[in-house]
Parts: C-alpha cells; sequence; structure tokens
C-alpha cells in the first residue's frame, strides 16, 4: 500500500541472504528465486498446502462477515422481513432509496456529519502535529517519554469510559459545576448542551486520540537529518527559518498521507461515541449516518431502509478514498496507494 | 516508544549542540506550563475518580461532588461491589471474552500472517487481495447485523468475538514482521528437516516477540472495549453483559444497580456512596488497560510504524 519510509523498523535485507543450497522440494519460496513460474501449480500446491491451510481460517471468516454482508446490501432494495428472509422479501427497487432521500431526518444526519468532520479536521487534525513538535523539542528524554506516555493511555480507553470521565468532570453533576453552584454562578451542562456539542465532540476525540497521532510525526522527525539543521545554523538560519525549511518539509509526506487517510475515513465520525450521548443530547445535533443507520434501521425494524442509508454511505465514502488519493497524487505524495 | 526514538536522536542524549539558540526564560516557561497543563487534563480526571472511588460519602459531600483531595479512604466500594451482583459478574465476564478472544485472534491471525509472507507462495496475491478489499469496502451495519443473527448469534457471546475476530491491519502488520524474518534462518530450519508450522512455531514467532506484544495488546483492548457488540446483539440479557455495557448503564443512563439502593450497606454515616460504587466500576475498567500498558508501550515504536507508515 503506501510507501513512506521511515527508519522506525531496521528490518534485515532479504536480498542481503546468503544462498543456501536446498533440495528443490524444500526449497523456500521466497524472493531470490527467479524464475517466476516455471514451477508447474501442481507441485508449487504440494509445496505450499501447509501455507494455504494457515490461511483457510481467516478467510472463512472474512467470508462470512465481510463478504456475505456484501450480498446481504441487496436488502436496501427490498422491503426486507426478516421471517421470510432475503430471498423471498419483496422487491421494491429503489423506494428505499426515494424514502431516504425525501426524508428531512436523512439529509439532517448526513448535514451533521459532514460538519462534525469539518469541524474535527480543523481543530483535531493539527493537534498531534503540533504536539509531536513540542515534545522534539524537548530536551531531557526521560521528560519526553514520560509526557508521551500519558496522552498515549486514553487511546486504549473504551468510549463509555472517555465519555463517563468527561461527565464526571464537566456535565451536570460534574466537578465543574459543583464549583459554579459553590461560587453563586449560573451552572452550565457542556454534556447537553446542543449548541456546543460539536466542539464538545472534537474534545473528547482530542483528548483520547491526540497522543496517538503523536507517535507516526515523532516518527516522521526523528528521520530527518541533523546535519540539515546544523548546516541551515551555520548559514544563520534561527529557529523558525529552520522549522519552516527543514521540519516541514520533512514532516510533509506524513502529514499529506495522514490527511489522506482522514479524508478517506470522514464519514466515520466517531461512530460509539455518538450513540452514547444520542439520549443526553438529543438526535437533532448528534444524529451521523451510523447512527441514522442502527436507529431507522435496527430500531424500527425497517432493515431494508437501514441498510439503503448504509450503502450511501459507502458509496460516499469510497468516493471519498479515491478522491483524497488523487489529490495527493497530485500535491506529489504517494497518499494510500501509488500512482 | 520513545526508546526506540530517543537512539535515533543521539543528540537528545546528549546535550544541547552548539550552534542551537539558548532558549529564553519566557520560551521554557510556556512550554513547562504547556506541558504540565497537558499532562494535568489527563491525569487529573484520572485521580478525581480514583480517590472518589476510595471515599466515603461523606467526603465526597464535604468535597462537593469529586473528592480531590484525599480523606478518609476505604475499600467499600470495591467490598460492596466485588461480593456479589452484577458487576463482579460483568468484570468475570470481560475478562472471559478478553482473553479467549485474543487467544483466538492471535492464533487465526499469526497463522494468516505467516501463511501470506513467503512470496511466491501459490495464490498469495489473491488471498491478500481478499483481505484487503474488507479494509475499504463493506456491507454496512444492517446486513452485517442480518447476518450475524442470521446465524443465531442473537444473545450468543460468539457474536461479540467471531464478526470482529480479524483485524485484516493488524495481519498486515504480523506479515510484514515474518516477510523480513532472514531467509538464513528460515533456510537453515529447512535443512534440519522443519517443515513450516515448525518454522512458524520456533524461528520467526521467537524473533518477533516485540509486535506479536503489540498486535497481542490490540486485539485484547479491542475485546475489552466492545461495547457496540453488546448493544446490537444482547441489549436485554443483562445477564451476559461485559463491564462496559455495564458501565454505560449504571453510569451513563443512570440506571440503579441492581442491590445499590437496598442491599443494606450499613447505615447511612458509613454506607458506600453511590458516587463511589460508580467510580469503582470506572476504576474497574481502566485497571486492566493501564495494568498492561506499560509492558507493551516499548514495543509501540516497531509495531505501530511499520502499520501506520510502511503499510
Amino acid at each position: 500500500m503506501a510507501a513512506v519510509t521511515t527508519n522506525g523498523a531496521d528490518v534485515p535485507g532479504r536480498e542481503q541472504a546468503a544462498p543456501v543450497d536446498v533440495p528443490e522440494k524444500h526449497r523456500t519460496p521466497d524472493a531470490s528465486e527467479s524464475r517466476p513460474g516455471k514451477l508447474s501449480w501442481r507441485i508449487r500446491l504440494r509445496r505450499d498446502r501447509s501455507l494455504l491451510l494457515m490461511t483457510v481460517p481467516v478467510v472463512v471468516l472474512l467470508l462470512v462477515f465481510n463478504y456475505l454482508p456484501l450480498f446481504g446490501t441487496i436488502t436496501a432494495f427490498e422491503y426486507y422481513d426478516p421471517i421470510v428472509g432475503v430471498f423471498n422479501s419483496q422487491w421494491i427497487g429503489l423506494d428505499n432509496f426515494n424514502q431516504l432521500f425525501g426524508d428531512p431526518l436523512f439529509w439532517e444526519s448526513l448535514r451533521n456529519t459532514l460538519s462534525l468532520a469539518g469541524v474535527q479536521l480543523v481543530l483535531f487534525f493539527p493537534v498531534p502535529i503540533m504536539l509531536a513538535l513540542l515534545l522534539n523539542s524537548v530536551l531531557s528524554p526521560r521528560l519526553r517519554s514520560f509526557v508521551q506516555s500519558v496522552t498515549l493511555v486514553p487511546h486504549f480507553f473504551s468510549w463509555v469510559l472517555v465519555i463517563t470521565l468527561f461527565q464526571q468532570m464537566i456535565g451536570g453533576a460534574g466537578l465543574l459545576n459543583q464549583f459554579l453552584r459553590q461560587h453563586a454562578m449560573t451552572p452550565w451542562n457542556i454534556m447537553t448542551d446542543p449548541s456546543v456539542f460539536k466542539l464538545l465532540v472534537t474534545s473528547q476525540v482530542i483528548w483520547k486520540d491526540a497522543g496517538w497521532g503523536i507517535i507516526v510525526f515523532l516518527a516522521a522527525l526523528a528521520a530527518i537529518d541533523e546535519n540539515l539543521y546544523e548546516a541551515a545554523a551555520m548559514d544563520g538560519a534561527g529557529r523558525w527559518r529552520r522549522m519552516w525549511h527543514i521540519t516541514m518539509p520533512g514532516l510533509r509526506g506524513v502529514i499529506v498521507l495522514m490527511l489522506v487517510l482522514r479524508l478517506g475515513n470522514i464519514l466515520n465520525v466517531g461512530f460509539e461515541q455518538l450513540l452514547i450521548q444520542r439520549y443526553a443530547v438529543g438526535h437533532d445535533a448528534s444524529e451521523v449516518l451510523d447512527t441514522f443507520s442502527y436507529y431507522y434501521g435496527i430500531g424500527t425494524n425497517n432493515y431494508g431502509y437501514g441498510a439503503a442509508a448504509g450503502i450511501f454511505k459507502s458509496v460516499i465514502s469510497l468516493a471519498l478514498i479515491y478522491g483524497a488519493n488523487k489529490l495527493a497524487h497530485f500535491f506529489g505524495e504517494d497518499g494510500l496507494y501509488r500512482k | 516508544m520513545s526508546d526506540a526514538i530517543t537512539t535515533t536522536r543521539r543528540r537528545r542524549a546528549s546535550s544541547r549542540p552548539v550552534w542551537e539558540e539558548q532558549p529564553t526564560a519566557v520560551g521554557q516557561g510556556v512550554k513547562g506550563l504547556t506541558l504540565g497543563g497537558i499532562v494535568l487534563l489527563i491525569l487529573g480526571p484520572l485521580w478525581c475518580v480514583v480517590i472518589t472511588s476510595f471515599s466515603t460519602q461523606g467526603s465526597i459531600n464535604r468535597a462537593g461532588g469529586l473528592v480531590i483531595v484525599p480523606h478518609g479512604l476505604t475499600l467499600n466500594a470495591y467490598r460492596a461491589m466485588l461480593d456479589d451482583g452484577p458487576v463482579a459478574r460483568a468484570m468475570f465476564v470481560s475478562l472471559a471474552i478478553t482473553i479467549v478472544g485474543t487467544a483466538f485472534s492471535m492464533l487465526v491471525s499469526i497463522l494468516c500472517a505467516y501463511g501470506l509472507s513467503r512470496p511466491r507462495s501459490l495464490g498469495h496475491r489473491t488471498l491478500l487481495m481478499i483481505l484487503v478489499v474488507t479494509m475499504f469496502v463493506s456491507g454496512g451495519l444492517i446486513p452485517s447485523y442480518l447476518v450475524v443473527t442470521g446465524l443465531g448469534g442473537f444473545d450468543q457471546y460468539w457474536a461479540l468475538i467471531l464478526p470482529s475476530a480479524v483485524s485484516v491491519f493488524n495481519i498486515l502488520v504480523l506479515r510484514s514482521f515474518y516477510g523480513s524474518t532472514a531467509s538464513e534462518l528460515i533456510d537453515a530450519a529447512r535443512m534440519d528437516g522443519a517443515g513450516e508450522w515448525r518454522i512458524l512455531w520456533s524461528v520467526v514467532l521467537p524473533t518477533s516477540r516485540a509486535v506479536t506484544a503489540v498486535i497481542t495488546l490490540f486485539y485484547a483492548v479491542g475485546y475489552w472495549n466492545s461495547f457496540f457488540n453488546v448493544m446490537l446483539y444482547m441489549p436485554t440479557s443483562s445477564q451476559k453483559w461485559p463491564l462496559q455495557y455495564v458501565l454505560y448503564q449504571y453510569v451513563n443512563l443512570g440506571t440503579n444497580m441492581p442491590g445499590q439502593v437496598n442491599a443494606g450497606f450499613g447505615n447511612a454515616a458509613t454506607a458506600t456512596a453511590p458516587l463511589s460504587l460508580q467510580m469503582a466500576v470506572v476504576v474497574l475498567t481502566l485497571v486492566p488497560v493501564v495494568i498492561a500498558f506499560p509492558f507493551v508501550q516499548k514495543h509501540f515504536a516497531k509495531g505501530v510504524l511499520t502499520g501506520a507508515v510502511k503499510g
């Protein structure tokens, strides 16, 4: 897939491998074998049968739980009835889609999805980059690794836990409001206020995942050649000029890659996170395409309708991944896959 | 992870290079405050929650909500919770799902990653395509739900494990490591008469402990945190809920814990505060993660970066 090389892992090069005489039938099929297609598939099958056997469980799992649902998307074109099954349900063509596109709630969820994604792109995306720059400028290795560990931990907390912590801090009965009440100020339950919900959600994402995002940028920073900085300093470039002319170009590839990944994923704005907070803040502010599909598909047993919303989302997502890659190629970067 | 990075930045470990400007006092101050603020933002809430879970109703009342300065700590909340009741059972369910699920996921992932890691093996390109396609195209929520329930997964524990047992991303990370195991080693093993299974077990696995540790943590955290699958497949059978869902019910939705009100935890003065019970559930959900974290953290740079950057 992508190909930005860092010095993260030093991989012993396969091409340095010394040739070893191995009997043909025991030969490892590896890159040093320079005769593609010489062995018939029958011999290769016998040679590789244990390798093939090893992949069976995963392939079966994927076929059942990933590919079977792909065929299940035809429920979007029928009035799906769980009792009679996919094949016997009433076929209604594009009715589900017609209904969907005429549904103001659907457009509202699309609007919420896009604006949430936009807010997160602007407010969340730069945070790990800035944090990485900040951490990189800390000289003491112990302090640096301490801060890094602390910021990394929340990534492994579940959304339920993160939202609980937020609730205890800034919710209606939380610490902030206890303080406000004690000092005779008007309490403000941020957790249930739809007007700031997008900012709240974004700050939860930052709290949870900023430290995780740092890793890749720190590695890119570590890969920048020290001598460039020294040479620039000798030529009289100050701190900020060095950052602009050396650090930033060094980070460019990774930033573009992360942006592409982000854009391709833009419709997946925190499903669990929003699902958990939906009751508290109301669906006006928190409904996104995923939760829409869940509530109107499974909640009301209107499976075909929910599946139609799901298809809509998948198609847009694929288009976004494709478009983001085009954009990356336009900027002369590899993106997710090479041109 | 920082270890790996420190070694690549030699100058950081030693002293400031001569050509770099001396930092100003203001600059240092701002940097210190920022870092301190960041650490406080993350550790502060955790501290409050932990301390509150150990506090009595009296000290919670005095503090007006969450306790910040510890006073009169007690283990009552944990005792009341673990003695019996839904939380202890949920804890057990969560642990069981995590252990069984992680073991299963690691087994199939390692096998698959190794099976696909030998270049030129028969059909590995096709199989790889089958894997990678699932990263970009998915049937979506509803069709997946219909498949799992159609297979009889409603209210079954396997519905929390099997549908999400495989992460293609993790397999690709493992595969890129196994592919980079020196082929001298593998050829030598083959000379000694080892088959693929033997090579995987005795050569490849021992040389890739770091990445195995990281991937195990990823899978384990995934299972430990599993929440939405529970909501989908066993929303009503509270007997089977894992800890995250119990946390959601009792703390986020504010449902009363069975036995919380009338189980008689003592008289009013020494009663276990509902809030410290809730906070104790919070602590129980975060403790395993925090315990596992330091063991695996030093391997992150290798494990995460191969996956995230090189694909």
